[in-house]
């Protein structure tokens, strides 16, 4: 047994870690989130050259085949610098369903363009993820798609977007098809946004040999990424506060010193430093106990939301008001917690879902 | 990352598994946490059941041979598939006290040569109980503020002062005790680590009862008690960096992800076996919730754990991660208790009446007692100081004394 990172996955976490903390800086965080740039080219070109939509898919479409832990593990970096790049539709969830369920034609098609980070396609999800909210909810009739998909990941700029009907079964739409209308909205994390798709009689080509299981799966990984990421933006969180205390001086003290700071850092340190294991196991599971994937995916993401959550609120806090402020832009990692936290399936929901795998 | 077995982890778990099928039934039934939960003598079932783990390497594995131990070399994938087999086979583990835990660590780390032969091997056999005399009435979170003194009258000290949490005082043969040998030294540096027996002259033990109904600690007075010099261990004026690192281990054992994995197990089955009118609480949604939040909880812990045992078979110092451990897990088993009560409504509070009432380690039991462990073995208060400042870096809370 061995419970931790090889060789390998901790070079991977090395280069994601480099390669992020000189490309993204506050200002180009600022600058994605307040829409003045729609995408950070120059780092989504720096993050594709080091591999990350490529990561999941098979070498034979130009893709480094490896698993999701290898994911996580670049998830959590990205999570750490609150990179603004799209990531859980394009290179997570996305390339899976493809290699899945795709045709040998469609896998040709869209593989090799992922993996160069040419194409990226989005993922409407959310009314299997969470349930439908806001007369969100896709019929097919014939060949033709009708309804609204609501709170679809990735959808800004992409090429196309993974969608399910009412059945499970899914699709690729082509963002240009006919009968196709997209809403992009902001959310609170500036950097992620999320689109509503409205259909009329839309086409889109089926994932042929989808089932039920395939869109498990991939909500699986994208559960398990995001916990990733939100662990690692409250990894950052915590580090900050941290030396903040310690800068920060009153009453002729670091604030540091003071067991009203210290003790709530130590909380925080106390809470996160477990989740650590349990985001591996959860990728670990996905990749290799099957049987296990959906349960760890379901108790790792609820639990790093609520801890997560807790961090987030915490290491403002720690900071005073400036943690209040645009200044620090400590926000921007709150946010990007706040985000993950209600995506594919909020902790209550996952919880719900752990009950009912259990047979309970 | 890979959980799978190596061969040769494979080939000793077999070997786990063979003797578990040939001798469970001579595991004896009273569990180690009642035992700790309530002290007294051990059973001569548990006494040979321990004498057997010894033997075959199941239980204080690498201790050396020369000191009754089994003499593996450390391999801790070992010691985890020892867990897990006796676990899953519902058998009683090595004992766990404050002998074992505590004072053989201790010993083998500073102890003189005639120490380690001497009393090394009766403790882990479980012939021989410690208890350990750390705290007194004024020196608690502060503990090296103690005030019992020692002092030299020839080829000996003697001993006068009272300490307090002193558990199975009243059946222990020998104490491990800290006490201020060096009057005129600081703090930190004037106390030494005695070792001697408890029928010497002089002690007197006074129990006090404590909230779950059991005299569990005592007070412990010592009117000049004499004892001979050859006692210290570690070196007189060396007690509190030898008492610190016994603490260490101390810490390990007032919290386990598996105890924390067995309880969660049993309210599994609580819940879908007790009913409110007639469903099983297990349809409830909110106590639904509940379970699964303290799930993922030991989950995470369990999952902790591994990695930590990965770490230190790396040869990697885990610093944070292994202070963490006290604070979250005894906080989790309070949880686990109060869930567990929650579940049982009105019965939960019975004291009579339910199945599990005569057993001293039921759910309101465990749930005093767990709030207990919180307190002791370094507050959750001196466990968050231990973090920010060992393990963030964070500086320590300037201290009103000279030290």
């Amino acid at each position: 047994m061995y419970f931790g990172l090889s060789e390998e996955q901790r070079m991977i976490e090395d280069s994601f870690r480099k390669t992020l903390e000189r490309n993204v800086t506050l200002d180009s965080i600022r600058a994605v989130a307040t829409g003045c740039v729609p995408l950070d080219h120059a780092l989504w070109q720096e993050l594709t050259s080091l591999g990350l939509p490529s990561l999941l898919i098979g070498e034979e479409f130009g893709g480094a085949e490896l698993g999701l832990l290898e994911m996580a593990v670049a998830a959590e970096e990205l999570g750490r610098t609150a990179a603004p790049v799209p990531f859980i539709a394009t290179a997570v969830m996305a390339p899976l369903a493809l290699q899945l369920a795709g045709s040998p034609d469609q896998r040709e098609r869209w593989l090799p363009a992922l993996a160069s980070g040419r194409m990226r396609i989005g993922v409407a999800l959310a009314e299997q993820a969470a349930g439908a909210r806001r007369n969100g909810g896709i019929t097919a009739r014939g060949e033709k798609l009708y309804g609204k998909a609501n709170f679809t990941l990735d959808a800004g700029g992409a090429n196309a977007c993974l969608i399910a009907d009412a059945r499970g079964r899914l699709y690729l739409l082509d963002m240009t098809a006919a009968g196709a209308k997209i809403v992009e909205t902001r959310t609170i994390d500036g950097t992620r946004k999320l689109s509503e798709i409205h259909l009329d009689a839309a086409d889109a080509e089926p994932l042929e040999a989808a089932d039920n299981w395939t869109c498990e799966h991939i909500l699986n990984a994208g559960r398990i990424a995001l916990a990733a990421e939100s662990l690692g933006a409250a990894e950052e969180m915590l580090r900050r506060a941290v030396e903040y205390a310690k800068e920060r001086r009153q009453f002729d003290r670091s604030i540091a010193s003071f067991q009203a700071v210290k003790h709530l850092c130590a909380e925080m340190a106390a809470e996160l430093e477990p989740c650590q294991s349990l985001v591996w196991y959860a990728a670990y599971a996905f990749d290799h106990l099957k049987e296990e994937a959906a349960l760890s995916a379901c108790l790792a993401k609820s639990h790093i939301d609520e801890v997560a959550r807790f961090v987030a609120r915490t290491a403002t806090e720690v900071h005073g008001g400036m943690g209040y402020t645009d200044v620090m832009g400590l926000h921007f990692w709150f946010k990007r917690i706040g985000f993950n936290r209600a995506q594919l399936g909020g902790p209550e929901r996952l919880r719900a879902e752990a009950a009912e795998l259990q047979g309970f | 990352m890979d959980l799978t077995d190596r061969a040769e982890h494979r080939a000793f778990r077999e070997e786990v598994r063979q003797f578990i099928a040939g001798h469970k039934d001579e595991a004896p039934e009273d569990t180690t946490q009642s035992y700790r939960m309530q002290p007294r003598r051990y059973s001569e079932a548990v006494r040979n059941w321990q004498r057997l783990l010894v033997e075959q390497g199941y239980a204080c594995r690498t201790i050396p041979k020369e000191y009754g131990g089994f003499g593996a070399s450390e391999d801790i994938l070992k010691n985890r598939i020892i867990a897990e087999e006796f676990f899953n086979a519902g058998l009683p583990q090595t004992l766990l006290n404050q002998g074992i835990s505590m004072l053989v660590p201790t010993l083998l780390e500073h102890g003189t040569e005639a120490q380690k032969q001497e009393w090394i091997a009766p403790t882990i056999r479980g012939d021989i109980f410690w208890c350990q005399g750390y705290s007194e009435p004024n020196s608690g979170s502060d503990l090296a503020s103690l005030q019992t003194r020692a002092d030299e009258d020839g080829e000996n000290f003697i001993i006068n002062g009272s300490k307090i949490w002193t558990s199975s005082a009243h059946i222990a043969k020998m104490i491990f005790c800290l006490v201020r040998t060096e009057p005129e030294a600081s703090k930190y540096q004037g106390i030494s680590y005695l070792i001697f027996p408890m029928d010497t002259p002089g002690i007197a033990i006074r129990p006090l009862q404590t909230m779950t109904g059991h005299p569990s600690f005592n007070e412990v007075f010592f009117t000049d008690v004499r004892v001979p010099k050859s006692c210290v261990v570690g070196g007189r004026g060396n007690g509190w960096k030898v008492a610190n690192s016994t603490l260490k281990h101390e810490r390990g054992m007032l919290s386990n992800a598996t105890q924390s994995q067995d309880r969660l197990n049993k309210i599994a089955r609580l819940l879908k076996e007790e009913r409110v009118d007639g469903e099983p609480v297990s349809k409830s949604p909110v106590f639904r919730d509940r379970f699964i939040r303290l799930q993922a909880r030991v989950q995470s812990m369990r999952l902790h754990e591994m990695r930590l045992m990965t770490r230190a078979g790396d040869g990697l110092g885990s610093g944070l991660g292994d202070m963490i451990c006290k604070l979250i897990g005894c906080e989790l088993n309070h949880q686990l208790d109060a869930l567990a009560i929650d579940i049982m409504g009105e019965a939960g509070i019975l004291y009579e009446g339910i199945p599990d009432a005569a057993r001293d380690d039921f759910w309101q039991q465990l749930y005093m007692y767990d709030l207990g462990l919180i307190i002791g073995g370094g507050t959750a208060q001196i466990q968050k100081n231990i973090i920010s400042e060992r393990g963030l870096g964070m500086p320590r809370e300037p201290r009103a004394e000279k030290e």
